[in-house]
């Protein structure tokens, strides 16, 4: 299998200083936030890559990346051989732009509340000067809704069928690469469970490759067959789905994994984990997670741990190691 | 009929239905406006041609036959013998389209600044807004009179009364567009930032196609109530400055000239050439303000 | 039972009269929450979870109103007291989390100020004495060094230090009640853990009966100990936490559960309920959730499903109870 997104070294900051005329005043300095950290991974393609992380660990700002949205601070990120954001040959630009689709969390916010359902699905197609007859129907009969529904304003639907409505707007280009960013976080499960089956299902039959960023590792668990998991914008360990959720490594995903939900934990007494995510403005020294970690030790405070090898999983951490794990 | 019934069950129809105040000032504007679009037909007399002029009929009172010639008006006659229902009409056309045109020019400058702002952020951000709040510490009427001096300054004198009219739409509506221009820029930036401008961008739609085509029609509820309070603004601007002398010529006058010439008499008796042109003013900008706070409110998804 | 349950609703109604027609977000709800109870709430938005945990508190929206039937907080009555003596028992006898913490806090009052100030509102103690236990409290949810946070503001805290407080804010007077409205889901889930954990153990302690309303299984089967499923306004299922989760008998608790990834193995294709929870206007006639349901018969269409308070079962829904025997076919 060949690799379809690559993504190397990323790095992405943020200048959150505020204005000159107050640092000025208040002598403060220039604050600097790095969202992304060093993220390098590729996604083969036809597969599903999961980024899972809590608020702040980066994964929507990866999205952001991939898709074109933001552009990198450093390293690299490749669409079928292209970076878009150093390729100059317009041509090799367009086409690789139609490639790439992005599906968002907000269904409410996503689709333009003044357009009508034909022309939102098909204004991908139709920006290109290509023709689109039928387009809609055809894609909203694939989707799942009506073909009558073209003539619609979104505000006639709900959540799950904007939600679907979105996902046959990302489909018109005919893209082979989608990230979808948190698509069902904003859904109740009855519908949720409809649109994840949908994108699977599309996945499948049309061969499309995704970048699935969600903070739920059930539904990551339902969608992925390779998972990163993010810390303060760092990976800290990636895996295939069953390795992940049977033999987590890096005590960061341990904590995840106890931590969320379960639902036939009655009356579970679980200890619950420590601390919470720091500052990431000024991130800890060292491992970014030693401050909660129960393995840590001298060198996790002191040196960063890269990331090795280990079975099928990466994981970045001294503990696992050192076979201290 | 379909499309009837949706419109008469909407919110902003009903809101209206259940407004008395609304629907009486909606009334108002309905006749006024009327009165004056339609003023060659309704008008008895043409008032500002001379040759029908008779200046005997100078200051009959209202209702009351004329002692010389016997000719009665409804609302009496000024100086010059013009009826003052006709000239009402017709300075209520000009008004209107004074105000109207303004507005216009306001609300295009206002909104393409607004949007370009917003949207664009950084430096241009900094210099429109800039712009905006320096022309806001002076009081509009200030910036008005200030435009309009330049402008008679540039035009041939020979055509200073023909232009006017011009000088005092492109006066008043600089020195408005920046509310337009703040409103606009303040729902573009929560616009930008969604989910469906993104998406766009995403499959590379240019920058003036986002801005116009998808930010713009959802940044046109507030506008439309700035535009109709503007309105009444403006129709009261045109009118201060006629009212100074500095607006439309005694040749073609508004009802700010008819209110400067009516206040010459207003201490020697004759009240009605000052009083008619200064209640229409009142009824027209008060009924257009009230049909914008009524907008305001029905527009306002907080409200509802 | 014999004990007075700490809450009881009977066949509460909740309206809200529009220009068209009433709404119904709550329609002939009932349940009863026992001391040191956790129940929770769970549902779909436009449920009416949310709105009945309002309906108690008395804190409804005009033009919405309590409609119908009755909310006794330990036996009295409490639906129909003038809103002087409601805003008392709110916060004396009834606590409330809120799923956004900054809603429940005043950004310009000091955390502990906030803390004494509900403290001497709601007990009998000196200032002194209030400010002590103000910072007992926030030891008590896990604020490090309380004695001098106590000053703070609360944006100089994080999400979930700050839900800590309020929970704090919360149990302060000692209440009977607490009613917890989605408390975790603006969290983390290492944080939601937390907050899960530090909820179920001070109302453990302090006997103090909880009603947590969320959309999240997960959590209702963490901290619960019954859980009543709601859906259009009323009442599905009613029971324990477990028996529901692992038994559901309601066709919508089971199409809700089958759709959850959490309790479907991997590989497998989610269970999907078609269509969506029905707006507020437009209800179905008879049982609310026929349209979606995979077992409905004609009857499910005219009549509504015997309730769970009158024939005994646990889920309002024609097919189960009559499978029951709980009434006749």
């Amino acid at each position: 299998m060949t690799a379809l997104v690559r993504i190397a070294g990323l790095v992405r900051r943020f200048d959150v200083s505020k204005p000159w005329l107050n640092r000025l005043i208040e002598r403060a300095p220039r604050q600097i936030l790095t969202a992304v950290a060093d993220v390098s991974l590729e996604i083969p393609e036809r597969g599903v890559y999961a980024l899972v992380g809590e608020s702040g660990s980066g994964k929507s700002t990866i999205g952001k990346i991939a898709v074109g949205l933001l552009a990198p601070s450093e390293g690299a990120v490749e669409i079928g051989g292209v970076d878009l954001h150093r390729e100059r040959d317009p041509a090799r630009r367009t086409e690789t732009r139609a490639h790439i689709q992005m599906i968002f969390q907000d269904p409410y916010a996503s689709l333009n509340p003044r357009w009508r359902v034909r022309d939102i699905i098909e204004e991908p197609v139709r920006a290109r000067g290509d023709r689109s007859e039928g387009l809609a129907e055809r894609l909203l009969e694939q989707v799942g809704l009506s073909a009558r529904d073209a003539d619609k304003f979104p505000h006639e639907f709900s959540g799950g069928q904007r939600q679907r409505i979105c996902v046959a707007r990302a489909l018109a280009s005919e893209p082979r690469f989608i990230v979808c960013d948190e698509p069902t976080s904003a859904l109740d499960v009855s519908v949720q469970a409809q649109v994840l089956n949908l994108m699977k299902d599309l996945q499948e039959r049309l061969g499309l490759t995704y970048l699935f960023i969600s903070h739920d590792l059930s539904v990551v668990r339902y969608m992925a067959d390779r998972i990163g998991v993010l810390y303060l914008g760092r990976l800290v360990e990636e895996a295939p789905r069953d390795a992940l959720f049977e033999t987590p490594r890096h005590p960061y995903t341990r904590m995840l994994l106890e931590a969320a939900p379960r639902i036939d934990a009655f009356g579970r007494e679980v200890d619950p984990p420590k601390g919470e995510i720091p500052d990431p403005i000024n991130p800890p020294t060292g491992c970014a997670y030693h401050p909660r970690c129960p393995f840590a030790d001298e060198r996790c405070k002191r040196e960063r741990p890269a990331m090795r090898d280990a079975g099928a999983s990466r994981a970045a951490c001294h503990a696992v190691e050192e076979g201290r794990l | 009929m379909n499309a009837m019934r949706r419109a008469w069950e909407s919110d902003l129809s009903y809101s209206f239905r259940h407004s008395p105040i609304t629907v009486l000032a909606a009334f108002m504007v309905i006749v006024l406006f009327a009165g004056a679009i339609l003023a060659p037909l309704i008008a008895p007399y043409s008032p500002f041609d001379p040759a029908t002029l008779n200046l005997m009929n100078g200051f009959t009172p209202p209702m009351t036959p004329n002692t010389f010639t016997g000719e009665t008006f409804w609302l009496g006659t000024d100086d010059q013998g013009r009826d003052m229902f006709s000239a009402i009409l017709y300075g209520m056309r000009i008004s209107l389209f004074v105000g109207f045109a303004a507005v216009l020019l306001a609300l295009v400058l206002g909104v393409v600044a607004g949007l370009v702002a917003g949207y664009a952020g950084g430096w241009v951000d900094t210099i429109i807004m800039r712009i905006a709040d320096v022309q806001l510490t002076f009081p509009s009427i200030l910036v008005a009179m200030l435009i309009f001096g330049i402008a008679k300054g540039l035009t041939p004198p020979d055509m200073r009364d023909q232009m006017a009219i011009w000088v005092l739409i492109v006066s008043i509506g600089l020195s408005d567009w920046v509310q337009f221009a703040r409103v606009v820029r303040g729902a573009t930036l929560v616009e930008r930032n969604r989910e469906y401008v993104q998406a766009a961008r995403l499959i590379g739609r240019s920058r003036s196609a986002i801005m116009f085509r998808h930010v713009l029609p959802n940044v046109t509820s507030p506008v439309l109530v700035i535009a109709t309070i503007g309105l009444a603004l403006a129709i009261i601007a045109e009118a201060t400055l006629s009212f100074l002398g500095v607006g439309a010529p005694p040749t073609q006058p508004s009802l700010g000239t008819l209110i400067r010439i009516g206040q010459g008499y207003l201490f020697s008796g004759e009240w009605w050439i000052l009083f008619f042109p200064a209640v229409t003013l009142l009824v027209l900008a008060l009924s257009v303000n009230l049909l914008g706070d009524w907008l305001r409110e029905a527009l306002n998804p907080r409200l509802r | 039972m014999t004990e007075t349950p700490i809450l009881s609703l009977r066949n509460l109604v909740v309206e809200i009269p529009t220009r068209r027609d009433v709404l119904r977000p709550v329609d002939r709800v009932s349940f009863q929450i026992a001391r040191g109870e956790v129940l929770g709430v769970v549902g779909e938005s436009g449920a009416g979870k949310s709105m009945t945990g309002t309906a108690v508190i008395g804190l409804i929206d005009p033009p919405g109103h309590i409609a119908g039937g009755r909310v006794e907080l330990d036996g009295q009555r409490i639906d129909n007291l003038p809103a002087e003596k409601m805003r008392r028992i709110r916060g004396k006898r009834i606590g409330m989390v809120f799923q956004d913490p900054l809603t429940s806090l005043n950004p310009l009052i000091r955390i502990g100020d906030q803390l004494t100030e509900t403290i001497l509102a709601h007990l009998d103690v000196s200032e002194a004495e209030a400010r002590r236990r103000a910072v007992a409290a926030l030891e008590e949810v896990g604020i490090p060094a309380a004695a001098r946070r106590i000053d703070s503001y609360p944006h100089e805290f994080s999400g979930g230090m700050r839900q800590r407080v309020v929970i704090a804010l919360a149990l302060a007077a000692e209440p009977d009640l607490v009613i917890a409205d989605e408390p975790t889901t603006a969290l983390d889930v290492s944080v939601q853990a937390q907050i899960i954990a530090l909820l179920k153990r001070l109302c453990r302690e302090r006997g103090t009966a909880v009603m947590l309303i969320t959309h999240d299984m997960g959590v209702i089967a963490e901290a619960a100990d019954r859980v009543a499923v709601m859906y259009a306004g009323r009442l599905a299922e009613i029971g324990p936490v477990a028996e529901v989760i692992a038994h559901p008998q309601h066709p919508y608790t089971r199409g809700l559960m089958a759709a959850t990834p959490m309790a479907t193995p991997p590989g497998e294709r989610l269970n999907q309920i078609p269509g969506a929870m029905p707006r507020l206007d437009a209800i179905p006639a008879g049982c609310a959730f026929h349209p979606r349901c995979p077992v409905a018969e004609a009857g499910c269409r005219v009549g509504d499903p015997p309730r769970v308070e009158e024939c005994g079962g646990r889920a309002a829904c024609w097919v189960v109870a009559r499978e029951a025997g709980l009434v006749r076919a």
